[in-house]
């Protein structure tokens, strides 16, 4: 039974530890933030920070993770109090289904992280594994620049 | 007012805002009144033309608003908000929206098209503007005031003097039951408040944060998760399957088989997942050797059986005098909706025998009715209730996810059962946008001038949507006692199918468009956003720009010869205004296109021009920049338009670069986003979208707009770059290096 430390609280799941951390997080925790969209690691939809790196959680195997800090979409910011990249997100209209969401967002917080002020080239080849079938991904670079900017 | 509200079973999202709620309110409604003497009402009004069928005063100061049209990820709720609000003078704070819950909202059939605004707008806008002159009216009597001389402010009605009465003390404990007449003017553009003015989407905030708004986000009480084995190609049946491998792994409940149905059923996800896969290991299946394959399906099309329909034949008998006869014929491969979330669903078998479906569908009318068939239920004990899913641009897996949940459901009463596609069960069995080929023909005289023009198309069906019937949906197709797809049609005037947007917009002497409509299948398709159009408009457009070289004349010019309709000359001219068409500079490898349609003949205009490059020594295109302008007629969200706009110049330019299912002998090799890749980050231009402005004009649909323009402007940016002319699509390095060898 592999303890796991997301957002910051610690949890003891009661799931097998070859169990992908994306099951786990979604219906053991109930953290909605991480999708599952290709489960084989093509897609990033299903995008969390392990220690602050972005890792694809549909192929990562809980018990693999356990005691390290795990960070999901809910643990940047809240519906009431969405964090200065969600809100740039928000601001940019950056989604038409928001399914990838996730992924963009995880995804740019740790190149964020590492390169606060990236050019937009820079944070395009960063979201190039990230999959978007709706078209939003000049807004998303844009959000991103806004919240590199505003930061 | 008396509208049997019963307590709010699940708020799903309060944020943003407004409220989108998930209710239950009894009883349904069904009226579908006869029409009004005179001219019909404005949109769906008209099959539902009673107010509280759209919209009821609640207590609290809410307003509730019924849509039967759904959220596909395009705004449309937030666009329903402003129209409501702003015709019924409320803040938009004050709307609670319900959606495509067949129990409780009007059944405004499928929601596709870009249709949602002209009919399920439009009803709402206008039951706004009728709700708020009977309010009016009841207020003037009780406030003895003229109603001309009456204000409204959020809710709240004024005379002169000071007195006042709101919305919801002038309905208390009463039922505002009538119809609407058709006789109530909408505000004017001057007066509004929320349409055409900068509101952000109300779904957003929740997306971006993880709070739960999707289909996948739900989990009722017990529920259970389920996994479908499907066959390994098309037309496979299962001849065994030892089912005790799985049955025996953790945490499974149960194994379902009906005929070559299988799928299993289990506690954890991760176990539903794993039991399918030892249920896939243990399955022996009968192929059938399926033909034609993806390399050969063009000259499959050409030599099937098929039905000719001719939708214009106009003769110029001076055509017979032409200098030449022009000829070109295109190809388009079968492409993927490719939604990012895999279709899901959960279903319920209830105590009383009422199957409850929560499903991302368009039509949650019809695939409520297409399931009670398949599982031999009255109509009335299936519903539906819409829920968001991933983006879809059209009829994907999630009919057929609703189906196979409700298969496994009824296995376990009591129990909601869960499904989610895998990957590769999206990618192989959604229902794809059909190949085509579409030959090109015209009659120029000695100047280059069009005196006839031919279009011909050969495809397969563009829409096996659930309809109603059972046999459209894929599980159905494969029970013990199997439904048979239904013969597919193709689908009619105005919209066309096949055949949409094979009419030019050009204005020629002579024209002829005919389409050979195979009704066999040799990959499953359905609707896939534009349908038939992509591939009509990017040889119109690839044609024309053909001629016009043929002509010596700008492509720009050499179209407005024929372009009468002056919204659309003025689209495309600003469209290259936009570009900077008159002042490019040619250079070696780069090129530029331009192209127009008007979406159906009768949505939004678009125009779309590129600059591309060519690498000639690895046949790699890059987009460098687009630019478009559309007119869409009266516009209820800038930002929302653009983003459709812009979305599919995006997913068009990937199909057309990147995209074409393969499949052969064995099935569907297209099975992830390595063996069908999509456009990325770094592949993506700088893209300027503008819009026309004509506020008070009808609303027109911009959801596939861009598709058809931005394929074909791509197409001429190539030959503008390389002077080849290429015809396939997807405009592949391998395929545009060896053509230009």
């Amino acid at each position: 039974m592999p303890k796991l430390k997301v957002n910051g609280r610690s949890h003891d799941v009661a799931a097998p530890d070859d169990a992908p951390l994306l099951y786990v997080l979604r219906n053991d925790l109930h953290l909605n933030g991480p999708k599952y969209g290709c489960g084989v690691s093509q897609c990033g939809s299903c995008t969390v920070l392990i220690d602050g790196q972005p890792v694809r959680s549909c192929v990562t195997p809980t018990g693999s993770v356990a005691g390290q800090d795990i960070t999901t979409l809910e643990g940047l910011g809240t519906l009431e109090k969405p964090s200065k990249l969600q809100q740039a997100f928000i601001d940019e209209q950056a989604a038409q289904c928001g399914y990838c969401l996730n992924g963009m967002i995880m995804a740019s917080q740790a190149l964020l992280a590492k390169n606060p002020k990236p050019s937009e080239q820079e944070i395009r080849h960063a979201l190039d594994g990230n999959l978007c079938r709706c078209g939003v991904q000049n807004r998303v670079v844009r959000a991103v620049m806004r919240a590199s900017r505003e930061a | 007012m008396n509208i049997n509200v019963k307590p709010t079973r699940r708020t799903l999202l309060k944020g943003g805002s407004l409220t989108i709620a998930f209710s239950l309110i009894a009883p349904a409604l069904a009226q579908k009144a006869a029409k009004q003497d005179g001219a019909p009402l404005p949109g769906d009004l008209k099959l539902y033309p009673k107010l509280s069928s759209w919209l009821r005063i609640e207590d609290g100061g809410k307003v509730r608003l019924l849509a039967g049209k759904v959220e596909i990820g395009q705004g449309i709720l937030t666009a329903f908000a402003q129209l409501a609000a702003d015709e019924l003078d409320i803040d938009i704070k004050r709307l609670v929206i319900v959606s495509g819950d067949t129990r409780v909202v009007p059944d405004e059939g499928v929601t596709a098209g870009s249709q949602s605004i002209q009919y399920g707008g439009v009803a709402i806008q206008h039951a706004a503007a009728e709700l708020r002159a009977h309010l009016l009216s009841r207020a003037a009597e009780k406030l003895g005031a003229d109603a001309g001389a009456l204000k409204v402010a959020d809710g709240t009605i004024s005379a002169p003097g000071g007195k006042s009465v709101t919305y919801w003390d002038l309905v208390s404990g009463q039922q505002v039951d009538i119809e609407a007449t058709g006789a109530v003017k909408l505000k004017a553009a001057s007066e509004r408040r929320y349409i055409g003015k900068p509101v952000q989407r109300v779904d957003i905030p929740a997306k971006a944060t993880g709070a739960p708004i999707f289909i996948q986000d739900l989990r009722p009480a017990g529920m259970l998760h389920g996994r479908v084995v499907r066959p390994p190609a098309y037309g496979a049946k299962l001849a065994s399957v030892d089912e005790s491998a799985a049955a025996a792994m953790p945490g499974v409940v149960k194994v379902v088989r009906d005929g070559s149905f299988i799928g299993v059923i289990a506690q954890r996800e991760e176990q539903a997942i794993a039991a399918a896969d030892a249920l896939r290991r243990a399955a022996k299946w009968d192929m059938l050797k399926n033909t034609p394959t993806s390399d050969t399906i063009y000259d499959w099309l050409k030599t099937q059986p098929a039905k000719d329909i001719v939708i214009k034949d106009i003769a110029n008998p001076a055509a017979a005098n032409a200098k030449e006869v022009v000829e070109a014929e295109f190809r388009r491969p079968y492409h993927m909706h490719g939604t990012i979330g895999p279709s899901t669903a959960i279903a319920t078998l209830g105590a009383d025998g009422a199957m409850l479906i929560q499903t991302h569908t368009q039509s949650p009318f019809e695939t409520a009715a297409a399931i009670a068939g398949m599982l031999g239920l009255p109509k009335e004990k299936v519903q539906c209730e819409h829920q968001q899913g991933a983006g879809c641009y059209g009829h994907n897996g999630m009919d057929d996810a609703a189906a196979d949940a409700a298969l496994l459901a009824r296995a376990m009463p009591g129990r909601p059962v869960r499904i989610q596609w895998s990957r590769a069960d999206e990618h192989k069995w959604e229902p794809y946008g059909s190949a085509m080929v579409v030959r090109m023909k015209a009659a120029v005289d000695e100047k280059g001038d069009i005196l006839d023009w031919d279009h011909e198309i050969w495809s397969t069906s563009h829409g096996t949507r659930p309809g109603g019937k059972p046999g459209n949906l894929l599980p159905a197709q494969t029970l013990e006692k199997p439904f048979p797809l239904p013969t597919p049609v193709n689908g009619g005037a105005p919209n066309y199918a096949a055949d949409r947007n094979g009419i030019p917009l050009y204005e020629f002497p002579g024209v002829h468009v005919r389409t050979h409509f195979v009704e066999k299948m040799a990959a499953r398709a359905s609707s896939t956003r534009g349908l038939g159009a992509y591939a009509n408009v990017m040889a119109i457009e690839s044609f024309i720009d053909d001629l016009a070289r043929r002509a010596k004349a700008d492509p720009v010019e050499y179209r407005l010869r024929y372009l009468k309709d002056p919204r659309a000359r003025e689209v495309l001219q600003k469209t290259a205004d936009m570009f900077g068409w008159s002042k490019w500079q040619a250079a070696p490898g780069k090129g530029r296109g331009i192209a127009f349609a008007r979406y159906k003949n009768l949505a939004t205009y678009t125009a779309v021009a590129i600059e591309a490059e060519v690498d000639k020594a690895t046949g790699a295109i890059r987009v460098k920049r687009v630019s478009s302008a559309s007119d869409c007629g009266d516009i209820i969200s800038h930002d929302g338009v653009i983003n459709q706009i812009e979305g599919g110049v995006i997913q068009s330019l990937s199909w057309t670069l990147k995209e074409g299912v393969r499949f052969d002998e064995t099935g569907v090799r297209s099975e992830d986003w390595t063996s069908y890749p999509i456009l990325t980050f770094s592949e993506i231009p700088p893209i300027d979208i503008q819009l026309i402005e004509r506020p008070g004009v009808p609303y027109l649909g911009t959801g596939e707009a861009s598709q058809g323009p931005t394929g074909a402007a791509l197409a001429n940016a190539v030959m503008d770059a390389t002077g080849v002319r290429f015809r396939e699509v997807p405009f592949v390095p391998s395929r545009i290096k060896a053509g230009l060898v």
